[in-house]
């Protein structure tokens, strides 16, 4: 069967018309995050392969992930991979079914801001 | 006669067209990638701040040259298919098609050369 409102079906989701909450900002942030990665994982690579062709090909690539721009770009990578990483294990959970009641839901939310934040000093001060 | 059940029939014309299977591929991938990326980021970290010498020398280990190639084939296919499920949710017709063939070509191409990139320095 046809389906005649196959050109004007609604895109999801309809962020406009939400309350911002933190379930709702975390779910959110998961998405930006995974796709942001992109962006780490081109420069990471290049800096790999520079490292794989030459000396010189190797400083460029380096010198410009270690400036200051490359160190804040890194270091929001790490929070980024780390955020992700953490959203990615309460996923589990919820697809568990567990913690989907709201108090444990804004608390797993809170749990992933911070415990990013944590872990990303961690590997500041470790690498 | 068709000789398909109503069940075969139904297969695949969900909304999504399929979703199972990309869902329980996120799952393992996640679960997988959980257990590699912590150890990944302190080697890859490391290496990052060292001189020429020392990333060779990192990336010829097994351990660290096998990490990184599953962190390579595995969290950009776990991102493929991420970014396919953002696709899908915000274009549709040409422009979700264009966008999701590109996003597959530039994580299988990436991934081949940070394969290449790997194995000349590990081999």
């Amino acid at each position: 069967m046809a389906d005649d409102t196959s050109g004007v079906r609604p895109l999801s989701p309809h962020l406009q018309i939400y309350r911002w909450q933190v379930p709702m900002l975390t779910s959110i942030l998961t998405r930006i995050t995974g796709n942001a990665l992109i962006v780490s994982a081109l420069l990471w690579v290049w800096w790999l392969l520079a490292a794989a062709a030459s000396p010189e090909a190797f400083a460029t690539a380096d010198g410009f992930l270690t400036s200051w721009f490359g160190d804040l770009v890194m270091t929001l990578s790490v929070l980024g991979l780390w955020y992700h990483y953490l959203a990615g294990l309460r996923h589990l959970i919820y697809d568990a079914g567990r913690g989907l009641d709201i108090p444990t839901a804004e608390k797993l939310g809170w749990a992933c801001i911070i415990g990013s934040v944590v872990l990303t000093v961690l590997t500041l001060i470790i690498v | 006669m068709r000789y398909l059940t109503d069940r075969k029939r139904a297969v695949g014309k969900g909304a999504a067209g399929t979703g199972t299977e990309h869902h329980w591929y996120m799952q393992v991938s996640a679960v997988g990638l959980a257990l590699i990326v912590p150890t990944f980021i302190i080697i890859a970290g490391r290496a990052l701040g060292s001189d020429h010498a020392s990333v060779l020398e990192t990336f010829s280990h097994p351990i660290p040259a096998i990490l990184t190639a599953l962190v390579l084939v595995l969290g950009l296919q776990h991102f493929r298919k991420g970014a396919q499920i953002m696709i899908e949710d915000y274009w549709h017709g040409t422009t979700k098609k264009a966008a999701l063939i590109f996003t597959t070509v530039f994580s299988y191409g990436l991934t081949a050369t940070g394969l290449f990139a790997l194995a000349k320095i590990a081999l």
